[in-house]
């Protein structure tokens, strides 16, 4: 079945709601920036009216109030909207609901889903451009799962809804909302905190997550036809889980990482994926491990200048040839 | 009766913010620039009686929705086009586009897009004016969706428990709550009976006015904000506009195309809800024709003041779209000032 990234969650949405009568919603907008998402968005909400609360703008209430109905049972799905407007939200996010499951010596799990719209959207300008997972990844106790197709959409939110017991922030991109791929929803899904390799190579491994992972298969056709470079793509999938063993596997198998990523270069995610390779993977590199992220700079808004900032594919082909011609001296 | 030179100026500034939204709406839907935007058409008297108010050394906070206030305090239409093409020559370089103007040189330092986010920063602008002893107050405008936001209160409490010198215009422009549909923006999402109930129960002496009647506005702000001065201490007003129909969220719409001065002399727009709302709630034209009624202003100069204000902004518009880019590598500068020097 052919669905793009917006269908897929929905369809995930409404087959949760179906499944379990303990979820329902908290806002209803979702990827209502595009037309995709309203498309799929709009007959749901309507549909399943009495399982969705209407939300004003109030992110730190709303957080909290999903983190306190997971306490009583239910298993929330709250709309943040775009991922800026989770700093508003940022003392219950990052500092009520993850600490919980802990603190209670391993007594009250927290089942709620926060989804959130990352992502250098083009014109979103400085305060609606945030990418926040690495921020959320310094936070032990959050589960972060990061789809880059639509078969990933749907299973990852099938999964934070009706499996997991433990908050899961899912981090839909702007970019993706209306990528468009074949869907097999009978398959087995992947196991979450499985990374997947989108791409086999035996030059380099490209470790992507997130809108990361569709630009990197595009500089890796492009090494392939310009320069019979063979890269392998990795989709992280999640960061939380972290899969370092299949990063350092495809390493053992190349010699050399790129890893892109959407985040600020300084303390990215990145950091953490190239930290992991230095250390885990330090006997089978050729070259460092290099990163293409962006510039430690706030998104500004004119065309010509948010575009000099984006990790584009032909930054990551570029970034990869520069590798490949490293001569250890 | 006021002097006629008066309301001329304030009809023409009126007029620069109506005539400069049609521009944007146009702009973007030309492709003159991407993402969303917003518009302060309907809601322009509530900027320029507040403005005409205020002192060169006040300061103004505003919101997504800021061009009206900017105009009104009288930055230069063409950069702010420019900055919302996002040109070098922009206000702020292109750094901001139309959801962050800001222009330091006229008391406007910095602009937040998140609902909320300027309160608690302009409590604090005033705050600091007053350790200064400076004579200058604040002005912060923002919509009705900000007293969903907990830094709403905590801002409001903070001004009363400092006493500080700022005066909050909430500018409700909510279609009434029974005629909100599901999936739009959700707004005036608030529990409480009335917006004022809410700085009252903080202390805040608040008002509500009428944003569609010039002279009651001219009035609330003149006392108000003298009180504000006076007193070093905040103020609380809930301007209730009626929503214009071509502010649909994300993307506003000109319905019936440009405005017309022809309405203020019988003509009907085409849209019936346009229809209605200009009859009513339209805070132009109900200036409009009280002048005319009064005999303060005749047909003729009304349309020489449109014809002036026109030509203004083509020219705001020209510099604005004859203007170059910015060089890329502006990107990676100024995220930091320049260390003071001793
Ligand atoms: C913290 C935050 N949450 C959500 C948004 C998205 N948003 C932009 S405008 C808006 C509605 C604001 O309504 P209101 O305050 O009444 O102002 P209006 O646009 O009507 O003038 C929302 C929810 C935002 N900008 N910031
Ligand atoms: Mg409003």
């Amino acid at each position: 079945m052919k669905l793009n990234y917006s269908q897929a969650m929905a369809l995930a949405v409404r087959e949760s709601l179906q499944q379990d009568p303990n979820v329902f919603l908290i806002g209803s907008i979702f990827a209502g920036l595009s037309a995709a998402g309203r498309a799929a968005f709009t007959p749901l909400v309507q549909d399943f009216s009495s399982r969705v609360v209407p939300a004003p703008v109030s992110e730190l209430g709303l957080c909290g109030t999903a983190i306190g109905a997971a306490l009583s049972g239910c298993r929330p799905l709250l709309d943040i909207g775009t991922a800026s407007f989770a700093f508003q939200a940022w003392a219950q996010l990052a500092n009520e609901a993850p600490n919980i499951h802990y603190m209670s010596g391993g007594r009250t799990p927290v089942p709620a889903t926060f989804y959130l719209m990352t992502g250098i959207r083009g014109a979103g300008a400085a305060q609606h451009s945030h990418r926040i997972q690495a921020m959320l990844g310094n936070v032990p106790g959050l589960q972060l799962v990061l789809p880059a197709t639509p078969g990933d959409a749907y299973a990852m939110l099938k999964w934070a809804l009706l499996e997991s017991s433990s908050p899961t922030a899912y981090i839909s991109h702007c970019q993706l909302l209306e990528d468009e791929h074949e869907v097999d929803l009978a398959a087995p899904a992947l196991p979450i905190g499985k990374a997947r390799i989108s791409r086999e190579g035996r030059d380099l491994t490209i470790v992507a997550h997130s809108v990361m992972v569709p630009r990197a298969l595009a500089a890796a056709d492009r090494l392939a036809a310009e320069h019979g470079i063979e890269a392998e793509v990795i989709d992280m999938r999640s960061l939380c889980p972290l899969d370092r063993e299949t990063m350092v596997r495809s390493v053992a198998k190349t010699g050399r990482a790129l890893i892109p990523d959407e985040c600020h270069l300084s303390f990215g995610a990145g950091a953490e994926l190239a930290a992991t390779l230095a250390r885990d993977a330090f006997s089978y590199l050729k070259a460092p491990v290099h990163r293409v992220a962006t510039p430690d700079v706030p998104i500004p808004f004119s065309p010509v200048l948010e575009s000099a900032l984006i990790v584009t594919p032909e930054k990551i082909a570029s970034e990869a040839l520069a590798m490949l011609n490293f001569q250890k001296s | 009766m006021e002097d006629p030179v008066k309301h001329q100026k304030r009809l023409e500034n009126m007029l620069r913010i109506r005539r400069f939204e049609e521009q944007v709406v146009r702009l973007s839907k030309a492709g003159g620039f991407p993402g969303h935007y917003h518009v302060y058409i309907g809601q322009e008297a509530t900027a320029v009686t507040v403005c005409e108010q205020l002192e060169p050394h006040d300061m103004i906070f505003t919101t997504w929705r800021n061009h009206g206030h900017l105009l009104a305090r009288g930055a230069s239409p063409g950069r702010m086009l420019a900055e919302i093409l996002g040109r070098a020559t922009g206000l702020c370089r292109g750094k901001s586009g139309t959801l962050h103007l800001a222009d330091k040189e006229i008391g406007m330092p910095a602009t937040s897009a998140m609902v909320g986010g300027a309160l608690p920063i302009a409590t604090g602008a005033a705050l600091g004016l007053k350790h200064r002893r400076s004579p200058g107050i604040v002005v912060a405008f923002f919509g009705d969706a900000a007293l969903d936001e907990g830094a709403f209160y905590e801002a409001v409490n903070l001004a009363g428990l400092w006493k500080v010198p700022i005066l909050y215009v909430c500018e409700n422009n909510s279609i009434p709550p029974q005629k909100r549909r599901r999936g739009q923006f959700p707004s005036s999402s608030l529990n409480a009976a009335q917006l004022i109930d809410v700085p009252r129960a903080l202390q805040i002496p608040s008002e509500v006015v009428d944003g569609a009647d010039v002279d009651a506005l001219c009035g609330c702000f003149r006392k108000l904000i003298a009180e504000v001065r006076t007193s070093a201490s905040a103020r609380f007003v809930e301007v209730r506009c009626t929503r214009w129909p071509g502010n649909v969220p994300l993307w506003p719409e000109l319905p019936g195309g440009e405005w017309n001065l022809e309405w203020a002399f019988g003509a009907k727009p085409e849209p019936q809800d346009l229809a209605a709302w200009a009859e009513k709630s339209d805070p132009l034209l109900n200036y409009l024709r009280g002048l005319l009624e009064a005999g303060t202003l005749d047909r003729d100069i009304a349309f020489a003041v449109d014809a002036r204000v026109r030509n203004e902004i083509a020219d705001a518009v020209h510099f604005a779209e004859s203007s170059p880019w910015p060089d890329p590598a502006e990107a990676t500068r100024g995220t930091f000032a320049a260390e003071r020097r001793t």
